[in-house]
């Protein structure tokens, strides 16, 4: 057993998942299996191997602090599921960040 | 006018010949790709949006550039099938999720700018698996794409939708997006080319991301040539791309015009064939590399020892990079929301949308990602992953100092059942396992149909690897393959294709 | 509830460790990783674009402004500045968070390990800076319902012109060994940051507008017990006044929990101007896990060391070299200097007299009229509708007599209410001094012969009396004339009067001592040199037609005598006087 249901569940959470209790058994199944499998790198013997973040070997990629026109205001609330006072409307929030 | 047929089986290259010389305008074109796709999509289903407005639009404006005698680019009028996830200010974009039905982008990828700036004709949207995460289109919110050889085969994935379109004949050109080997898996399995070019070599600004550092969109084509004009059109340093490389474009279209692999030393990867991999795969396979070898090819087997560790590496790095890409679909701002009946908090409303609006492996992706990044597992998982990439490439760089390029099967098996490995993520994700190593590397490979495999008939693809900005040698050898094979058979490959057959009755009896 | 111990008594029990987090938003034109523009107070959602959005589809390219400000902040904080570093997302769901994830620098921050002196009652302190590194700001929420704050809200409207502005974060090292002065100290720190932020031109540092904030770290542990207690961090924490407030709450507050026996929890707090207290925050059950990790749309920051070779030789003067500077050029004492740090009046001061006032004058405008002014109206000095143009403005008309100095307290309230310009006030409300000699002199008359009594007097040697008559004349004048002027106006009377009437044939002295009395009292009030024989020995030389002579020809009309702009230094008697030449020399 590599994952547990509960920790799975955790997952959801962290994830912003509204999972079903059917859906929470399936994957929990699932992803035992799977990180299970992906869990073989820890095999290969990586000591002092430097890890690769990027296919591109590039540095200093930098652009000028100059002004690009702004996306009109309508245009970018046209596709809000909630707009109003040309802000966007969301639902209460609880916490505090 | 010259028959509809005719104008949808020409390669790209004699379209784009034919509108400069006023042979065909763009418009004709475009409407005889328009009428095959709604005559044989309703069995394809290749298409998500298709945009008859737009595009009829885009080839009109190239036939009045041509009428006024100003230059045509080498793929102008053409038209194109172009995966749902890339962004178009005029057709909405759903990268094949329900999260984002119905969302109409503000501006335009620069891949797509890059397209219409040439002349290109984007005829719509093609299906692809969710967000990109999947082999065979069976993810899509909207129903899978059928493989054209067999309407009961999936066209791979995730951009199956762009192969089965070219394949069908909807469209000449088509882009897609490789994250694991999503252009060339269902270019194999649909028996046309796919192309992933180096990364970086092509922009991602307006491509949806689903991994980021592994993300590469390119050409699928039914020639070689075709893909090598596509790749040119698209290509190009991008300066709202920080991974875009800033260098010449490598000389595709040259190598793809004159493919000759003589004294070209070719490596076959060992660990990328044996159990697991379809006899008819490997039977073409081997013989392709005897054709090269015939071709002056200095053939040899190369290791590759950390390539069994890409499959679960790139299971690590690409959910973790998902994980993370996919939380701003949380129905603030566009897309889909469920559940703000007033009373539910923004956190509830989140998650009920993200539940309801993704699909099942994209959530696997995304709680398998957030799994691997959580402080603690981190470094056994996503942390061991990234050195694990480090020695594949390490792999790759000591490879290239003893060949030009490597080989291997695209994929292990030909194209399966819709339905088969559905619920079966582990299978399903053999797939890729040919292709990830390049992917991980971030260097160019190309699939090019080899011959179709003799217990099912179904086509092969063969898998050229080069190292970074040296696409033009995939092009090379891709071009001596499709041109030996092309002599040897007397027809194109696609000929061949007998669920083409059954889409050509739909389209008898639609008329 | 705990009770919370009197401040006096918790650091005499408890030996407090304070830290910060301060984050600034950079003054670059656009935002961190896209063109937008950089706005306060725009219309909402009209400086977004595809990336500060987080659309599906965009990508960050860093703005080379932003890392070139942040390495001066890390230069002039005397930090190390990283030879490779990258971005990384730090991830959580929160609506004004476009992505959902905010893309920060983790264990790889731009610039490292410097410090910064600073000064609390006259005592110098040096805090350690562990790290300051470059992120983006988010959103902002507006929350709707009854309460119109965020617990009881029924929705939320969120404008997102402010994600994706430059964010630079500055933390301290645990700051321990400050004793009852921790507040102090922090609020010092926040404050001589801030005016190093304003030097290097990196930040217009409005925490009023939310440009620079602050997190404040404090724990308390038992004097003298060597250890350093839990740590607790006060969010929300936006003014200079606020963080000396949230850390005397705290001590207060953990010494309670501590004498009670009780253990201080590792939690997040929420400060209230309202009650200067803190209330807590998110629990430790809710941690959060950021999950880091490099972003991969960006690729690593190498500044090379040429370039911030360049940048170091760049940097412009910082905060502390000024003061020295500027108080030796100022000539103004140590508590002069502290009492502007404190008021933030420095560079007030600064452009006033770069704008032509006088040091002094500039230093007593701002310490004292628009103190009380900003005060009066809980503003902060720099934000009064008053320019320190206009300041030295008022200061050159009253130089220049045509305001006297309730009148120029007039043009100020008048230009704090918004009625324009110094020129336009003392236009519009007619402030003018009377400056019409003639209407002055027939004043002066008027009170002389209205009071024969006190110009009596005057005659008589006591030069003092001529205050009454100046009251006479101001309100004659009705408060438009110069006080010093008319004074000097009346002596001037007096003198010739007396001079008209001299004769030394009389025999007497008299009138001349009261003559050199009075001119020496206008030497006095008129900083200029009124010269007379000054000795005895002189006397029989002088002749009364010398005298009147004397003063038609310097007075004539007994005007106004023009008065020098800058002050002349007048010690005393004939000799050392600047101008022109006595006829009776
Ligand atoms: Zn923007």
């Amino acid at each position: 057993m590599s994952i547990t249901r509960d920790e799975v569940a955790h997952l959801a959470k962290l994830s912003r998942l509204a999972l079903t209790e059917d859906e929470l058994d399936h994957f929990a199944g699932q992803l035992d299996v799977i990180i299970g499998a992906v869990a073989r790198v820890q095999e290969v013997a990586a000591a002092g191997i430097p890890p690769t973040t990027h296919a591109a070997n590039l540095e200093n990629v930098y652009r000028d602090d100059v002004i690009a026109p702004p996306l009109d205001a309508d245009l970018v609330l046209s596709q809000a599921p909630a707009a109003q006072a040309a802000r966007f409307r969301v639902p209460r929030i609880l916490t505090e960040e | 006018m010259a028959a509809a047929d005719e104008l949808t089986t020409m390669t790209a290259a004699e379209m784009a010949a034919a509108v400069a010389a006023g042979e065909v305008s763009a418009v004709e074109l475009t409407r005889a790709h328009l009428d095959r796709i709604e005559l044989t999509d309703v069995k394809v289903r290749a298409f998500l949006h298709v945009g008859a407005e737009p595009a009829l639009a885009a080839a009109r404006s190239v036939d009045e550039r041509r009428a006024a005698g100003r230059p045509l680019g080498p793929l102008a009028g053409v038209p194109l099938a172009l995966k749902d996830v890339f962004t178009t200010t005029d057709m909405p974009t759903t990268c094949g999720s329900k999260i984002l039905a119905g969302w109409q982008p503000p501006y335009d990828a620069t891949l797509t700018r890059r397209l219409r700036d040439a002349g290109v004709v984007i005829l719509g949207k093609t299906n692809m698996d969710e967000f990109a995460m999947g082999s065979s289109t069976e993810n899509s919110a909207f129903g899978p794409s059928r493989n054209p050889w067999d309407l009961n085969l999936v066209p791979g994935g995730s951009s199956g939708g762009s192969a089965a379109a070219v394949a069908a004949y909807q469209a000449p050109l088509a882009i897609g997006t490789d994250t694991g080997g999503s252009i060339r898996q269902p270019g194999a399995v649909c028996g046309i080319v796919g192309v992933k070019p180096t990364y970086g070599g092509s922009s991602r600004f307006g491509l949806v991301a689903f991994a980021s550092s592994l993300d590469t969109p390119g050409p699928l084509t039914r020639t070689v040539l075709d893909a090598a004009l596509l790749h040119e059109a698209i290509s190009g340093h991008d300066p709202n791309d920080s991974t875009s490389l800033d260098a010449p474009v490598p000389p595709v279209v040259a190598a793809a015009r004159n493919p000759d692999v003589a004294g070209l030393r070719v490596g076959v990867v060992a660990e990328l064939s044996g159990d697991g991999y379809a006899p008819g795969v490997l039977t073409r396979f081997n013989e392709t590399v005897e054709l090269l070898e015939t071709l002056g090819a200095k053939v040899t087997e190369v290791s590759c020892p950390h390539f069994t560790y890409a499959l679960p590496a790139y299971y690590l790095i690409a959910p973790s990079e998902c994980s993370s890409n996919l939380a701003r679909f949380d129905a603030m701002r566009y897309g889909l929301r469920i559940g703000d009946d007033g009373v539910a908090s923004a956190e509830e409303v989140m998650s009920l949308t993200r539940a309801t609006g993704f699909g099942a492996e994209v959530k696997r992706r995304i709680m398998l990602g957030t799994y691997a990044l959580s402080s603690g597992y981190y470094d056994a998982y996503y942390g061991k992953a990234q050195q694990v990439r480090t020695l594949i490439i390490r792999d790759f760089e000591a490879a290239f100092e003893q060949v030009d390029v490597l080989v291997s099967p695209t994929t292990p098996t030909t194209a399966f059942p819709i339905g088969e490995r559905a619920d079966d993520p582990m299978a399903m994700y053999l797939a890729d396992l040919c292709t990830i190593p390049s992917d991980l590397a971030g260097n160019a490979a190309i699939s090019v149909p080899c011959g179709l495999a003799p217990e099912n008939g179904l086509p092969v693809g063969f898998q050229v690897m080069a190292p970074v900005l040296a696409d033009d040698r995939l092009y090379r050898v891709a071009g001596a393959v499709e041109a030996a094979l092309d002599a040897r058979r007397g027809a194109s490959f696609l000929a061949q294709a007998r669920g083409l057959a059954g889409l050509d009755e739909t389209a008898e009896a639609g008329r | 509830m705990t009770v919370t111990v009197p401040y006096d008594l918790a650091v005499a029990r408890y030996e407090p460790v304070i830290g910060l987090e301060t984050h600034v938003e950079l003054g670059t034109l656009t935002k961190m990783f896209c063109g937008s523009p950089v706005t306060f107070g725009a219309e909402p959602n009209s400086a977004v674009c595809p990336v500060c959005l987080g659309l599906p589809g965009s990508l960050p390219v860093i703005n080379k402004t932003a890392i070139e400000y942040t390495i001066r902040i890390g230069l002039a904080l005397n930090c190390s500045i990283a030879t490779w570093c990258r971005f990384a997302r730090k991830n959580y769901f929160y609506p004004d968070m476009p992505k959902n994830f905010q893309i920060s620098q983790y264990d790889e921050p731009l610039c490292t390990d410097g410090f910064l002196n600073i000064e609390v009652d006259g005592q110098e302190f040096t805090i350690g800076i562990e790290r300051v590194h470059l992120e983006e700001d988010t959103g902002k929420s507006q929350h709707v319902g009854t309460t119109g704050r965020i617990h009881g809200a029924d929705y939320s409207l969120v404008d997102y012109n402010r994600a994706g502005i430059p964010l630079v974060e500055i933390v301290t090292r645990p700051v321990p060994g400050t004793g009852a002065l921790a507040p102090a100290v922090a609020k010092a720190y926040v404050s001589e940051l801030r005016d190093l932020l304003r030097s290097l031109a990196v930040s217009d540092v409005r925490m009023e507008q939310g440009s620079l904030r602050c997190d404040v770290n404090t724990s308390i542990a038992p004097a003298g017990s060597g250890e350093w207690g839990t740590r607790t961090e006060t969010k929300n924490v936006n003014s200079l006044r606020s963080v000396e407030r949230a850390v005397r709450s705290e001590i207060e507050r953990q010494a309670g929990v501590l004498d009670e026996g009780g253990r201080v929890i590792q939690e997040t707090r929420h400060f209230h101007e309202e009650t200067g207290k803190t209330t807590s925050g998110r629990s430790k059950e809710e941690a959060q896990d950021y999950r880091y990790f490099p972003e991969p749309d960006l690729v690593p920051v190498a500044p090379s060391r040429e370039w911030v070779q360049e940048i170091r030789a760049a940097l412009p003067e910082l905060p502390a070299a000024r003061r020295v500077r500027l108080q030796a050029e100022w000539g103004l004492s140590d508590l002069d200097m502290t009492a502007l740090r404190n008021v933030d009046a420095l560079d007030l001061v600064a452009e006033t007299v770069a704008a032509g006032a006088a040091p002094d004058q500039a230093r007593n405008w701002w310490l004292t009229e628009l103190s009380r002014h900003a005060n009066d109206t809980g503003a902060e000095l720099a934000d009064l509708a008053i320019t320190a143009e206009d300041v030295a403005a008022v200061i050159a008309l009253v130089a220049a007599g045509q305001l006297n100095n309730k009148l120029a307290r007039q043009v100020v309230d008048g230009v704090l209410a918004g009625e324009g310009s110094p020129a336009e006030v003392v236009a519009a409300r007619g402030l003018a001094v009377v400056t019409d000699t003639s209407v002055l002199s027939a004043a002066v008359d008027d009170a002389i012969a209205a009071n024969p009594d006190i110009a009596a007097k005057i005659a008589d040697g006591k030069v003092a009396a001529a205050g009454a008559l100046v009251g006479a004349v101001m309100k004659a004048t009705k408060g438009q004339a110069d006080a010093a002027s008319v004074r000097q106006l009346i002596l001037e009377r007096c003198a010739a009067n007396l001079a008209a009437a001299w004769s030394p044939a009389g025999g007497t002295s008299r009138p001349l001592t009261t003559l050199r009395r009075i001119l020496s009292d206008l030497s006095a009030v008129c900083r200029r040199t009124y010269v007379f024989p000054q000795s005895k020995r002189d006397l029989p030389a002088v002749e009364s037609a010398k005298v009147a002579q004397f003063f038609t020809e310097r007075y004539p009309d007994f005007g106004v005598p023009r008065r020098c702009r800058s002050p002349t230094v007048v010690t005393s008697g004939c000799k050392t006087q600047r101008r022109g030449r006595s006829p009776l020399e």
